[in-house]
């Protein structure tokens, strides 16, 4: 059964359309990676998929229930989809483990020791246990990342959706966070990620997904897309991207 | 009860508001060159200037402006010096003033202090050819914001002059009020002719800071 | 005569002395008017400077547009004129409320004014993905303003709002005006009687004023720094444009 499922999105600011009807589905434990040139929508599709965004037209399911209906609790849909940004957005004044922890008390009631002893379990998971009471500003942006996911497991999401997790950090860093997500997919978390890390995708992807214009061009699996893409722009794109990040494994 | 109004009140209105813009623009003109000099004090004066100058400067920042005024108009007299009451608002206001001006020019002075002082004197110019062509030129630009607001806390803070008997807007106001009894509807009008004046003198403000801006240089945080 | 006067000067500096400390204690007793309609102005600026902020930043125009015409309006009129409508407005319609009062309301409306032109800068500091980051989180919009936003907006706003407390602190004697029985009142008793004393009483009075506002920014600061977030650079907001510290 689809956990989310995504139908013919449309956006747009202003004059331009950013997404002109994209759809695509994710099945429990998957991982898709989405890739695509900068300004194509992709982190406009991630907001719409827990509305940070409104869309102008289209659905997004989550299990059964439509999270772009205006009458659906939005809050509460929120709390089952972890989101981490580009730019780690820690809340600045709270150490790492409150920011894993005001989640669970200020959105699902929990207690606050129990939040307490979950958030450092959570930051054992991403490697961060000796950090809880490091403020963000302390922090490197590789371990920024980190909590910013251990956040994202705190509420116990169905989904996490990673918009380009990995862009606004030093090349020494990214490894740290990639280990992270890599982990979180055998361990069968269901993830949609813009990244361009192409070893990354290789090794965890079900399927990629690529983006142009607002539309997706083409989805398969990593192995089939990277080697022998149907369409013309994905594999020039691919060739860009590589000439770019270089064929990492 | 009815509310009374007069259309004889509005020119004798009209005549303090003059009163107060009056006062507004001789005590801030004070204020800039006595607050230059202070700052100057501060900045290049050395030990046995710079102490007076910030004891000064602290001193009328820290302490109310309605102290300084009565000070100055019923303390300077005990001393042997006694001014008029417009006098002592215009001195009383200006010497408060100046003291926020040294700082504002002290903060723009030592904005531009540095690799403009170093470059200036490695020309051959003295301390004072640099201050005075280099430094001041650059700094009076930085501090015309805060002048405009400067000025503008002015105009409001003025109407304590009425205090020492002033005819400026408030004192005005307070005269016919008393006679009439009829705080509300004067000083309603009072407030609205405050509200303009401010509205107006900010609005020309703001187009003199667009006019001497450097192109290009800081473009200085919006105020409003 | 030319040799004995500064002596007779000095004699008469130290007999004034001796006056003010006779009625040093009632001064200080009179001050405590004054701190108590500091205390109560920077509540009732804090309370409504909050809201008006949030307004401000957060509603749409229906509200935010009055908020705004809220805080231009008691930011432009005179702090006399606010006292003299709030306290002699109501007395010509046969109500007559305390001065103090009168004072709290007109003064307290206006330092909100300033509060929440302090406080909307400090908002509209905080970058947009603390929010944005709250809300992908579940929290509802209210929830995320109380617990991520407004505490990094205070932090932000302490070095500002010291500098409205100085002001505050100050206008204060204001209340004068409309006969609260504040420390310039209360030294007309001495003016009045000891008409050559004016200066010394003044003096005093200003001293004691510095003591207050400096000592009061001297703990705010120390407040800011213990409220210091680790690590973390903040560019301050600036208030009133009359900045004590330093």
């Amino acid at each position: 059964m689809n956990l989310l499922k995504v139908e013919n999105i449309h956006k747009r600011y202003g004059k331009e359309e950013v997404l002109k009807g994209v759809s695509f589905e994710l099945k429990r434990g998957e991982t898709k990676i989405v890739i695509g040139p900068s300004g194509t929508g992709k982190s406009t599709l991630l907001r719409c998929i827990n509305r940070l965004s409104l869309p102008d037209k289209g659905q997004v399911w989550l299990g059964g229930e439509e999270i772009t209906h205006s009458k659906s609790n939005i809050n509460q849909l929120r709390a089952k989809i972890g989101f981490v940004f580009q730019d780690f957005n820690l809340f600045s004044h709270l150490t790492a483990l409150k920011n894993v922890s005001i989640a669970p008390i200020k959105v699902k009631g929990m207690k606050k020791e129990e939040a307490a002893k979950l958030a450092m379990e959570e930051l054992e998971r991403v490697g961060l246990g000796d950090k809880a009471d490091a403020y963000p500003a302390q922090l490197s942006g590789g371990q920024q990342q980190r909590v910013s996911i251990a956040r994202a497991l705190a509420m116990s999401p169905k989904l996490i959706l990673f918009d380009e997790p990995t862009s606004a950090l030093d090349p020494e860093l990214i490894g740290e966070v990639l280990e992270v997500m890599i982990n979180l997919a055998k361990d069968g978390m269901t993830m949609l990620v813009i990244s361009h890390e192409m070893g990354f995708a290789r090794s965890v992807a079900d399927e990629v997904i690529f983006m142009e214009h607002g539309v997706i061009v083409e989805q398969g699996p990593p192995q089939q897309l990277f080697s022998n893409p149907k369409h013309r722009r994905t594999g020039e794109f691919l060739h860009k991207i590589t000439e770019l990040y270089g064929e990492t494994n | 009860m009815g509310l009374v109004f007069d259309w004889a009140w509005l020119p004798q209105l009209a005549h303090g508001l003059l009163i107060t813009v009056e006062i507004t623009v001789v005590c801030v003109l004070v204020g800039i060159v006595l607050g230059l000099l202070l700052a100057l004090g501060r900045v290049y004066g050395g030990r046995l200037l710079s102490i007076p100058c910030s004891l000064y400067i602290q001193f009328f920042r820290g302490t109310p402006l309605l102290v300084q005024l009565l000070m100055v108009y019923y303390g300077f007299p005990t001393w042997g010096i006694t001014l008029s009451p417009i006098m002592s608002g215009i001195l009383a206001l200006g010497l408060n003033t100046a003291a926020y001006q040294a700082e504002y020019f002290r903060g723009a002075i030592q904005a531009v202090q540095g690799g403009q002082m170093m470059a200036a004197r490695s020309t051959g110019m003295s301390l004072a050819q640099a201050i005075r062509y280099i430094i001041l030129p650059q700094a009076f630009r930085i501090v015309i914001p805060s002048w405009s607001n400067e000025l503008i806390l002015m105009l409001k803070y003025s109407s304590i002059v009425y205090m020492v008997t002033v005819m400026d807007i408030m004192g005005v106001g307070n005269t016919i009020a008393a006679r009439h009894f009829s705080f509300f509807e004067v000083f309603i009008i009072v407030a609205l002719l405050y509200l303009a004046l401010v509205f107006i003198v900010s609005q020309l403000l703001r187009m003199v800071e667009r006019h001497v801006q450097i192109p290009g240089l800081g473009e200085h945080a919006e105020h409003r | 005569m030319e040799v004995s006067s500064p002596i007779i000067e000095k004699r008469i500096v130290i007999e004034g002395i001796a006056v003010i400390g006779r009625y040093l204690p009632g001064l200080l007793q009179a001050l405590l008017t004054n701190v108590q309609l500091l205390l109560a102005l920077l509540a009732v600026g804090f309370a409504i400077g909050t809201v008006v902020a949030l307004l401000q930043v957060y509603a749409g125009h229906f509200l935010g547009v009055p908020a705004f015409l809220y805080e231009w309006v008691f930011r432009s009129i005179p702090a006399l004129v606010l006292l003299f409508l709030f306290y002699f407005g109501p007395l010509q319609f046969g109500v007559s409320i305390p001065p103090f009062f009168a004072a709290t309301l007109a003064l307290g409306f206006r330092s909100s004014a300033y509060q929440s032109q302090i406080f909307r800068g400090a908002i509209q500091a905080i970058p947009q993905g603390q929010m944005m980051a709250a809300r992908s989180m579940g929290m509802s919009r209210v929830r995320a303003i109380i617990s991520i936003i407004l505490p990094q907006a205070f932090r932000l706003s302490l070095p500002a709002w010291s500098n409205e407390f100085s002001s505050v602190v100050k206008d204060t004697t204001l209340a004068y005006a409309v006969g609260l029985n504040e420390i310039l009142r209360h030294a007309r008793f001495i003016t009045e009687r000891y008409y050559n004393l004016a200066m010394l009483a003044y003096l005093t009075i200003a001293l004691i004023f510095l003591v207050l506002t400096y000592s009061g920014n001297w703990s705010l600061g120390w407040l800011e720094k213990r409220l210091r977030i680790p690590g973390l650079e903040m560019a301050g907001v600036s208030g009133r444009g009359r900045n004590l510290s330093k």
